[in-house]
C-alpha cells in the first residue's frame, strides 16, 4: 500500500492538501442585503394581485384589530377616570365594561380573520411563486442547467420560497405594528401632549442605538447564513456521493472537513444570538425609562392636579405596549431581510434568460417524413473551444445510420444537437426538413425519441417509467416495448412484476436493465427518428442481437441515429459516419470503410485484432493515429 | 422527550437558563407592583390621604428608581436567558448535526437502497431546523410563562382570592387548548413533512433526469405531477393554519375576558371600597404582562409539535444501526499473499431464499498477477459480485476470504483500502479535476495524480482544457462525455494502487483503441496484483486467467478463453457475435 494512504488512519495528520467537502463553485450568492428592495417588492406585488381581494379584506381586519388594541387601555382609563374616581359609578361601570368586552370581540374577529386570510394567502401565493420558478427551469436552456448544482436548485424552490412566506405573514402583521405604534403615539400625544412628547423622548435613543448596531449586527447575521448554507451544502453533497465516499474510505477525511463546516457556523450562530440579545436590555431599559417619566412627571402632575390618575395609568399601559411593536419590529428587520435576499435569489431563476425557446410562429406539425439533416454545423460548449467543426450529414427517412469515433469526440453532442437541447454557432440543423429553432420544442419532442448515453429512472413503478410521458400507452404497448428490448423476462420476475416500485434513480435494478427500461421507455414513444445512444453499452452482445432482431420487425420505415463503441453493434447500419476530435473523417457502410482503411477500419481491426495475440505493431500503429481525446 | 435528554448535555447552561429565566420572571412581576404603588401613591394623596407632597414625590420617585432598575435587571436577565436557551439550541443542533453526518457514512448500501436522498437531506436541513428551534421558541419561553404564572398567581391570589382567581381565570383554558392542539399539529405536521417531501422529491427528481424529461419533451407531464403533490401540500398547510389560528385567537380571546373579567369586578371592588384603585391598576398591569407570553403560547404549541415530529424523523435515522460495522476488536486486513477467493457465495438483496437470491454458490478464487474475467447477461450478479468485495453488503451464505481472513473479521476501512472497486455507476464530485481523482487520498502528490491520469488516457485531453486540472467538473460529471467520466473514475482508482483492483464494466463508454492504450499502461500497475474485470467486451477479459459465465446468478460456464471458445457454449456465443456480423440481422 502507498504510504500516503496509510496516513488517512492518522489521528494527527496535516490537513489534506486537496480535499474538500461541499461545493466549490463561488458563494456568487447574496446572502443578505438591503431590506428593502424595490425590485423584489415590485416582482413580489405581481404574486399578490390575484389575490388583492383577500388581502384587502386582511389589511382591513388589521387596521380594525390594530384600533382594538389601542381602545382597550383607553377603556380601561374611562373605568378608572369615570366610573371609580370621579364617582363610584355602578352603572357606569358595567357599560365600561360591555364596551370592553365589546371591544375585545371585534378583537378576537377581526384577529382571527387576518391570521388566516394572511397564512392562507401566504401559503397559495407560495405555491404559485414556486410553480412559478419551477416552469421555468423547465423551459431553460440546458447550458445553464449543466453549470448549476440540483441541490442549489433545490434550495432556491424550497429555502428561499419558504422564507418569502415568514416575510409575507410578518409583512401584514408588521403594518399592524406600525400602525399601533402611530396610533400609541398619536393617542398619548393626545391624552397629555407635554407628558407623551417627554415619554416619548428615549424613542430617538433607541433609534441611536439601532444605528450603531445595525452595521456588526448584520455582518454577523450574514455569516451565520452563509456558513449554515455551506454546511448544509456538503451535507447534501455527501448524501449523494455516500457509495463513492465510502468505496473510497474518505469518511475520517470528511469528516473532519465537515466538522470545520459545523463549528463554523455555530460560531456565526452564537455569535448572531448574542447580537440579537443584547438588544433586549437596551429595549427594556429605555421601557423601565419610559415609565420612570411617567411616574415622576405624571405623578407630580397627578399631584398638582393637572392630570387625570386615569392619564396616567393608561399612560403606563401604553408605555408597556408601545415596546412591543418596537421588538417585534426589530425582529421583522431581519426576517425581511432575509426575504429580499431570498426573493432575489428566487427571482434570479425567474429571470434566468431563455435561450432557447420556441419562435412565436414555431410549428407543430402532425406527422414529419423523419429525415434528419446536419448543415455545416458548428458547435462547443464554452467559447473558443469547438466540439463540433463543419459537421455536415443526411440521414434520409427510413434509414439507419450509426455515428462511431473515440470517446469525447462529439457523439453525444451531436444527438443533443438533433434535439435541440443547445443552439449550434453556426450551420443549421434540419429535422423532417424543417430547422429545428422553427419547430416547437414540444413536436420535436414528439417526433424524436431519445435513449440516453447516461440511462436515469424516476421513483415510481417499472410501468410508469417505461410509458413515462406517453400516458395513453396501455399494458400491451408497454410490455411489446419490453418484450422487444428483452425487459419483459426479468420485469415478469421482480416481486410485483411491472407495478415493482422503483428505488431513487432505478438503484434496485443492475445498470443494463436500467438501460433496457429506458430504451423500451424510447419505443413506447413510438416517434419517427430514434437516436440510441451507446443504448445497449452494458448489455451483453447475445441479449443485444436479440434486441436487433425484434426491433428489426418494430421499427420498420423508421429513422435510426445509432452510437457504439462495440463495433459489431454498428455493422449492420446502412451507413456508418466516423467522428474524430468534432469532424467527420469518413463515411460509409462497413465494408466500404473497411476497404478505405481509415480510421474506422484501424478500430474495427484493434477490435477484431485483440482476439487473437495482438501484434505490438499494430498496436502502436493504431495508437499514433487514433489520437484519443 | 428525547431532545430534553440531548440538552443534558449542556446542563449547566440549562440551570443557568432556567434560574435566569426565574429571575427575568420576577423582576418582570415586580415591575406591576410598583406600577400599583405608584398609582396608590399619586390616588392617595388625591384622596386626601395622610403625608404631605413632598414626601409623596420622594416616593414617587424611589417608585420610578426601583421601577427602572427592576426594568434593566430584568432586561439584562432576558439576555441572559435568551441567549444561554439560543445557545444551548445552537449546541444541541450542531452536535445532531455531526451525530447525523458521522451515522450517514456509517450506514450502508442496502440502507441508502431504500430511502431517497432527498429525504435524507430534507432530515438534515428542516428536521434539524426543527429540532434547535425548540429550544429557544419552547423549552425557556415555556419555563418562563409557567413561572410568570405561577408566582404572579401566588402574589396575586394571596393579594385577593376572588380577583386573583378571576384574572386567572383563562389559565386552564389556554392549557386545555394547547395541549389538544399539540396533538393535532403534531399530526400534521408529520403529513405536510411527509407532502412536501413528494414534492421534493419530484422537483429533485426532475431536475437530476432533465436531460429525459427534455427529449421526451415530457414538461407538461412533469408540470402535471408537481400540481397534484403541491396542491396535496397545500391543503395540509391550510389544515395547519386552520388549527393554529383558531387556537391562538382562542387563547387571546380567553385571556381578554378574563381581563374583562377582573376588570368588572375589580370596579365593583373599588366601589365597595374592598381594594384601592392601584391595587386594580396593578391587576391589570399584571394581565397586561402576559398578553405576549399568551400570544406566544400558540407559537410554542407549534414549535413543540414541530420539534417533536422533527426529532421523531430524526432520531429515526439516528437509531439505525448500520448493518455492516466493524466486529468488535476486529484486526486489520494484513494482504499478504493476495488471494481473493468466493467461498460458495450466497446472496440477495431482500430477504430471500432460493431461486429468488441473486448469487447462488459463486466460487472463485484469483491471486497477485491474476485476472478474473466476468461476463453475463444484465442483471444475473456481476456488479453485485464487485460490491461484496469491499463488503458494502454482507453474504448470505458462504464467505469472502482474502489470505485465508474472512472479510468480516477485518476492520471495514483496512479492507476497502485493499480493496479497489471502479463503479460502474459512476459518480463525479462538483469540484476541479484534480480533486476528484485525488478523492481517495487527498495527500497524493501532482506526479501521482499524473501518472494515474496518463494510465488512464487522461492526461491529454486535460492537459488540452484551458483550466487544466483545476476545470470544474459539473455535478455527476455533466461537463465530461461518457468516456471521460469513465476514465476519471478509472484514474481515481488506479491512483490509491490497492491491491485488489475491480473494474466493474468501465470501459463501456470507450472506444477499443483506448481501452487497449489504458490496458496497456496499467500492466505495469497490475502486474502484481489481482484483478477482477467485468465487461460485455470480450476483447477486454481474453487475456484473463479463467473467465466466469455468470447467469442468473450462478457460474454456468468457466475456464479461460481457449477453454471456453473450445466448449463451444454461451462464452462462444457471444464471442462469435462480436466477432462476426449477427447474419445480418441487424437493422
Ligand atoms: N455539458 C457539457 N459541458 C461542457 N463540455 C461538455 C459537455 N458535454 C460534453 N462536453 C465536452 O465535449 C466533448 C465531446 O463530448 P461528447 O459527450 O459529445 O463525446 P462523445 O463522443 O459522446 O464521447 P463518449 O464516447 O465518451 O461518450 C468532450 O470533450 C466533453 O468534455
Ligand atoms: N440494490 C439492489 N436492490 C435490490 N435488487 C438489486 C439491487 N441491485 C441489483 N439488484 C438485482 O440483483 C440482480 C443482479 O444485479 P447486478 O447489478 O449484480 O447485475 P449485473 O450482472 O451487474 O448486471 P449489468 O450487466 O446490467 O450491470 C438484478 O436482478 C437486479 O435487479
Ligand atoms: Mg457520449
Ligand atoms: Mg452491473
Amino acid at each position: 500500500m502507498a504510504p500516503g494512504r496509510q496516513s488517512t488512519a492518522n489521528p494527527d495528520r496535516e490537513k489534506p492538501p486537496r480535499a474538500v467537502v461541499g461545493s466549490q463553485v463561488g458563494h456568487d450568492e447574496k446572502m443578505f442585503g438591503a431590506a428593502f428592495d424595490g425590485h423584489v417588492v415590485r416582482r413580489f406585488a405581481g404574486f399578490l394581485v390575484p389575490y388583492r381581494r383577500r388581502l384587502a379584506v386582511a389589511v382591513g381586519s388589521v387596521l380594525v384589530y390594530t384600533a382594538s388594541q389601542i381602545s382597550i387601555p383607553l377603556v380601561i382609563r374611562h373605568a378608572i377616570d369615570d366610573a371609580l374616581i370621579a364617582g363610584s359609578n355602578r352603572e357606569l361601570l358595567e357599560l365600561v365594561v360591555m364596551t370592553f368586552f365589546a371591544v375585545i370581540g371585534v378583537n378576537y374577529l377581526t384577529n382571527f380573520l387576518q391570521e388566516i386570510i394572511v397564512g392562507r394567502v401566504a401559503e397559495r401565493i407560495l405555491i404559485d411563486l414556486r410553480r412559478a420558478m419551477f416552469e421555468h427551469l423547465q423551459r431553460v436552456g440546458l447550458s445553464f442547467m449543466d453549470k448549476t448544482e440540483v441541490g442549489r436548485m433545490m434550495s432556491r424552490l424550497q429555502g428561499d420560497v419558504n422564507a418569502m412566506q415568514e416575510f409575507l405573514e410578518n409583512s401584514v402583521f408588521a403594518v399592524g405594528d406600525f400602525v399601533l405604534l402611530i396610533g400609541i403615539m398619536a393617542v398619548l400625544l393626545t391624552l397629555d401632549w407635554q407628558l407623551g412628547l417627554l415619554t416619548l423622548s428615549v424613542v430617538p435613543i433607541l433609534f441611536f442605538v439601532r444605528i450603531v448596531w445595525l452595521p456588526y449586527a448584520r455582518k454577523s447575521f450574514v455569516r451565520a447564513r452563509e456558513t449554515v448554507s455551506t454546511a448544509n451544502g456538503a451535507l447534501a453533497e455527501a448524501i449523494h456521493g455516500m457509495r463513492t465516499v465510502q468505496g473510497m474510505t474518505r469518511e475520517t477525511v470528511n469528516f473532519d472537513l465537515y466538522d470545520e463546516k459545523a463549528t463554523d457556523n455555530l460560531r456565526a450562530n452564537l455569535s448572531s444570538s448574542r447580537f440579537a440579545q443584547v438588544m433586549v436590555p437596551i429595549v427594556d431599559f429605555l421601557t423601565g425609562g419610559a415609565m420612570a417619566i411617567v411616574i415622576v412627571v405624571g405623578g407630580s402632575m397627578v399631584l398638582s392636579q393637572r392630570l387625570d390618575l386615569g392619564v396616567m395609568v393608561a399612560f403606563l399601559f401604553y408605555v408597556q405596549r408601545f415596546f412591543d411593536p418596537i421588538r417585534s419590529l426589530t425582529m421583522q428587520y431581519s426576517v425581511m431581510q432575509r426575504a429580499m435576499a431570498s426573493g432575489q435569489r428566487a427571482f434570479e431563476v425567474l429571470d434566468v434568460p431563455l435561450d432557447i425557446k420556441d419562435k412565436p410562429d414555431a410549428q407543430a406539425p402532425a406527422e414529419i417524413d423523419g429525415s434528419v439533416e446536419f448543415q455545416n454545423v458548428n458547435f462547443g460548449y464554452a467559447p473558443d473551444q469547438p466540439v463540433l467543426r463543419n459537421v455536415s450529414f443526411r440521414i434520409e427517412p427510413g434509414e439507419t445510420v450509426a455515428l462511431v469515433g473515440p470517446t469525447g469526440s462529439g457523439k453525444t453532442s451531436t444527438t443533443s444537437l438533433a434535439h435541440r437541447f443547445y443552439d449550434v454557432w453556426e450551420g443549421q440543423i434540419l429535422v423532417g426538413g424543417i430547422d429545428v429553432r422553427d419547430l416547437t420544442q414540444a413536436s420535436l419532442g414528439r417526433h424524436v425519441a431519445m435513449v440516453l448515453q447516461e440511462p436515469f429512472l424516476f421513483t415510481g413503478t417499472v410501468f410508469e417509467n417505461i410509458r413515462y410521458r406517453t400516458t395513453e400507452a396501455t399494458r400491451e404497448g408497454v410490455e411489446a416495448a419490453a418484450r422487444a428490448v428483452g425487459a419483459h423476462d426479468f420485469i415478469t420476475r421482480l416481486p410485483q412484476g411491472y407495478d415493482t416500485p422503483l428505488e431513487q434513480r432505478g438503484s434496485n435494478l443492475s445498470l443494463g436493465q436500467r438501460q433496457l427500461l429506458s430504451f423500451a421507455r424510447a419505443i413506447v414513444a413510438d416517434a419517427r427518428v430514434l437516436i440510441l445512444d451507446e443504448a445497449t453499452a452494458n448489455i451483453d452482445s447475445h441479449t443485444e442481437m436479440l434486441i436487433q432482431r425484434a426491433l428489426a420487425r418494430l421499427l420498420e420505415g423508421r429513422t435510426g441515429l445509432v452510437i457504439a463503441h462495440r463495433l459489431a453493434t454498428v455493422r449492420g447500419a446502412d451507413r456508418i459516419i466516423v467522428l474524430q476530435d468534432g469532424e467527420i473523417i469518413e463515411t460509409g457502410n462497413h465494408d466500404q470503410l473497411v476497404e478505405h482503411g481509415g480510421l474506422y477500419a484501424k478500430l474495427y481491426s484493434m477490435n477484431y485484432a485483440s482476439f487473437d495475440d495482438v501484434p505490438d505493431e499494430l498496436v502502436r500503429q493504431v495508437l499514433s493515429s487514433t489520437s484519443a481525446t | 422527550m428525547r431532545i430534553i435528554r440531548l440538552a443534558l448535555k449542556h446542563r449547566w447552561r440549562v440551570a443557568i437558563a432556567f434560574v435566569t429565566t426565574i429571575v427575568a420572571a420576577n423582576f418582570q412581576l415586580l415591575i406591576p407592583q410598583f406600577l400599583g404603588q405608584a398609582v396608590d401613591f399619586a390616588h392617595g394623596l388625591l384622596a386626601g390621604g395622610p403625608g404631605s407632597e413632598e414626601e409623596a414625590e420622594a416616593a414617587l420617585l424611589t417608585t420610578a428608581f426601583m421601577l427602572l432598575g427592576a426594568s434593566i435587571l430584568r432586561g439584562g436577565f432576558t439576555m441572559l436567558h435568551n441567549y444561554l436557551g439560543e445557545s444551548v439550541g445552537h449546541l444541541v443542533g450542531y452536535g445532531l448535526r455531526l451525530a447525523y453526518y458521522e451515522k450517514l457514512q456509517r450506514l450502508s448500501f442496502g440502507f441508502y437502497d431504500r430511502v431517497h436522498t432527498g429525504d435524507l437531506i430534507t432530515r438534515g436541513l428542516l428536521d434539524l431546523e426543527g429540532v434547535r428551534f425548540f429550544f429557544n421558541a419552547g423549552m425557556v419561553r415555556l419555563v418562563l410563562l409557567a413561572n410568570l404564572i405561577g408566582i404572579g398567581s401566588f402574589l396575586v391570589i394571596s393579594a385577593d382570592t376572588v380577583l386573583g382567581l378571576l384574572a386567572l381565570s383563562f389559565v386552564p383554558f389556554v392549557a386545555w387548548r394547547s395541549s389538544t392542539a399539540r396533538l393535532k399539529l403534531r399530526k400534521m405536521w408529520r403529513l405536510l413533512q411527509e407532502r412536501m417531501s413528494e414534492l421534493s422529491l419530484i422537483m429533485d427528481e426532475n431536475l437530476g433526469g432533465i436531460r429525459v424529461v427534455r427529449a421526451f419533451a415530457a414538461q407538461d407531464h412533469e408540470m402535471g405531477k408537481f400540481d397534484i403533490a403541491s396542491e396535496r401540500a397545500l391543503d395540509m398547510a391550510n389544515q395547519r393554519i386552520g388549527v393554529r389560528v383558531r387556537n391562538t385567537t382562542a387563547m387571546t380571546f380567553a385571556y381578554f375576558i378574563a381581563m374583562g373579567l377582573v376588570l368588572w369586578f375589580g370596579g365593583l371592588k373599588v366601589i365597595d371600597g374592598e381594594i384601592s384603585v392601584g391595587k386594580l391598576a396593578e391587576f391589570l398591569a399584571f394581565m397586561t404582562i402576559l398578553q405576549m407570553p399568551v400570544r406566544q403560547l400558540g407559537m410554542m404549541v407549534n414549535a413543540f409539535a414541530r420539534a417533536s415530529t422533527c426529532g421523531a424523523r430524526l432520531f429515526e435515522v439516528l437509531d439505525l444501526e448500520p448493518s455492516i460495522r466493524n466486529a468488535p476488536d476486529a484486526p486489520d486486513l494484513k494482504v499478504t499473499d493476495g488471494v481473493l477467493r468466493f467461498e460458495d457465495v450466497d446472496f440477495a438483496y431482500r430477504d430471500a431464499t432460493g431461486d429468488e437470491r441473486v448469487l447462488k454458490g459463486v466460487n472463485f478464487k484469483v491471486g497477485p498477477g491474476q485476472v478474473l474475467g466476468i461476463v453475463g447477461p444484465p442483471g444475473s450478479g456481476k456488479s453485485t459480485i464487485a460490491h461484496l468485495i469491499p463488503r458494502f453488503y454482507d453474504v448470505g451464505g458462504g464467505r469472502i476470504t482474502i489470505d485465508g481472513q474472512d472479510i468480516r473479521n477485518v476492520k471495514l476501512e483496512s479492507l476497502r483500502r485493499a480493496v479497489g472497486v471502479v463503479q460502474q455507476d459512476t459518480f463525479m464530485f462538483t469540484a476541479s479535476i484534480e480533486n476528484n481523482v485525488a478523492y481517495g487520498d487527498p495527500w497524493a502528490d501532482g506526479e501521482r495524480i499524473a501518472r494515474a491520469n496518463r494510465a488512464a488516457q487522461l492526461h491529454d485531453y486535460v492537459n488540452r482544457l484551458p483550466m487544466g486540472y483545476e476545470t470544474l467538473v459539473g455535478e455527476r460529471g455533466v461537463s465530461l462525455s461518457g468516456g471521460q467520466r469513465q476514465r476519471l473514475s478509472i484514474a481515481r482508482s488506479v491512483m490509491l494502487k490497492p491491491s485488489f483492483l475491480v473494474f466493474d464494466d468501465s470501459t463501456a463508454a470507450i472506444d477499443a483503441a483506448t481501452e487497449q492504450r489504458i490496458r496497456a499502461a496499467l500492466k505495469d500497475t497490475t502486474q502484481d496484483r489481482a484483478t477482477i474485470i467485468i465487461s460485455h467486451r470480450l476483447s477486454s477479459l481474453m487475456h484473463a486467467h479463467e473467465i466466469l459465465f455468470i447467469e442468473d446468478g450462478r457460474v454456468v460456464e468457466r475456464g479461460s478463453h481457449e477453454e471456453l471458445i473450445a466448449a463451444g457454449g454461451r462464452y462462444r456465443e457471444l464471442y462469435m457475435l462480436q466477432l462476426k456480423p449477427a447474419d445480418g440481422e441487424e437493422r
